[in-house]
């Protein structure tokens, strides 16, 4: 029963595998919910804050912020958002993917790239990359706080303030639901004003504290540290929900495996058993 | 009914309060500011302090370690702070990031932020005197 032994062995070894993934699968499925009320609470505050950049656009203020003001784009600074952790199917690649594309894109328009990186997937991918990487933060864990990220964007930040970027883009995954993730890059700065509110057309502007200056310096940052913590919180749920499905998926091959083994296990075993009856018949005919 | 005003407090992490107050006081970077219905549009910096509500039933009180005031005639907004901040401090952050970025593998040596310990200072000192005056009011 040589055979048979070593086929066992095969299916105690699928199996312990299958156990890890499947334990990693419900892990990833109750931290997915924590992930996206997560992602849920943190919610109005971007709305809020949406809704306050909206009216300081309408505004009529005799000073103009530059994070408010386009200009011609000789540099641009890109923040890629990833997960700390693999096992999470094609969820890093497919963004780095979509990163390469759009790097593509501006080095054949002649435009040069500062690039920061959140998550130790995107850390080790830029060190790969090269060129010019400005920050990095790593392991914020599943409830990053505004604080881990302030660093990083402060650094981009600076180098808009020197001119040394004309634009800001952030790179992280969107999560569209448990299936779908999809790689997004959008635009931090200059910041777009969206859809305006018909109350205030009229001529108003708003006393400022301490000065105008001061104080739209502080809003913009936290608008802006809004977004990417917006974006790092989406990245995690969309991580956790890519890891359960991508256990799950591996759950079901080491199943699939399994019953394969098993049948040939069983053959082994019936095959070995019909030769030992056939011997002894033969054994007793011979008698 | 007297006038009321709406006001919505949020921070990056969670939505605190949102509701009809008839007054609202704020500790702005210049002096405290009371914001009644109808006030003029403001927008300010806050510093580490206490948010109070007057709903005319009941005085709430909230604790900001800093963050920015919106006042448009019928709507205020508080977005709170949940970090603590200094320009400095964020400065150290930043070079802290880019370093980290250039030896991705080297560990860095802790020094204590001089202007951390500063603003930590402040907002305790702000915590204790929010806690003092409820215990007060009680």
């Amino acid at each position: 029963m040589a055979v048979g032994k070593e086929i066992k062995t095969k299916i105690a070894s699928v199996q312990s595998t299958q156990k890890i993934t499947r334990a990693m699968e419900m892990v990833a499925a109750s931290k997915m919910r924590k992930t996206q009320e997560r992602v849920l609470a943190a919610r109005p505050y971007a709305k809020k804050m949406a809704q306050v950049i909206r009216h300081l656009a309408q505004a009529r203020s005799e000073y103009k912020h530059p994070y408010l003001a386009e200009r011609d784009v000789k540099r641009v600074g890109v923040l890629l958002v990833s997960s700390d952790r693999g096992l999470c199917g094609g969820l890093n690649s497919n963004l780095f993917r979509k990163f390469v594309k759009q790097l593509k894109v501006w080095d054949d328009e002649g435009i040069e790239v500062v690039m920061a990186s959140i998550g130790s997937k995107g850390e080790g991918f830029l060190g790969r990359l090269g060129g010019n990487v400005n920050g990095s933060v790593t392991h914020l864990g599943e409830s990053p706080s505004l604080e881990d990220i302030i660093g990083v964007v402060k650094g981009m930040l600076n180098e808009y303030d020197e001119g040394n970027i004309d634009r800001f883009y952030i790179a992280h995954n969107d999560y569209v639901n448990t299936m779908t993730q999809s790689p997004e890059i959008m635009q931090l700065l200059p910041v777009v004003a969206e859809e305006l509110d018909d109350q205030l057309t009229h001529h108003w502007d708003y006393i400022y504290e301490p000065d105008a200056q001061d104080v739209l310096d502080q809003l913009l940052i936290r608008y802006i540290e809004s977004l990417v913590y917006q974006g790092v919180l989406e990245n995690n749920a969309c991580e956790q929900a890519a890891r359960m499905v991508a256990m799950k998926s591996a759950s079901d091959n080491a199943g699939e495996l399994i019953d394969e083994l098993q049948l040939i296990y069983n053959k082994a075993r019936q095959a070995s058993i019909t030769q030992e009856l056939s011997e002894i018949v033969a054994g007793a005919a011979a008698v | 009914m007297s006038m009321t005003i709406h006001v919505d407090i949020v921070s990056a992490e969670e939505e605190i309060y949102s509701g009809l107050v008839e007054m609202v006081y704020a500790p702005a970077l210049m002096g405290e500011v009371g914001i009644a219905p109808r006030h003029t549009q403001l927008v300010t910096r806050l510093k580490a302090g206490e948010v109070r509500l007057d709903t005319g039933t009941e005085e709430l009180s909230f604790f900001v370690s800093g963050g920015i005031l919106e006042v448009q005639p019928h709507i205020v907004t508080v977005l709170s702070d949940t970090a603590i901040r200094a320009d400095d401090l964020d400065e150290a952050k930043a070079l802290a990031a880019k370093k980290k970025a250039e030896d991705a593998l080297a560990d860095k040596s802790a020094n204590i932020d001089f202007a951390k310990a500063q603003a930590e200072l402040a907002e305790a000192a702000a915590q204790l005197q929010a806690i003092s005056r409820l215990r007060k009011t009680r």
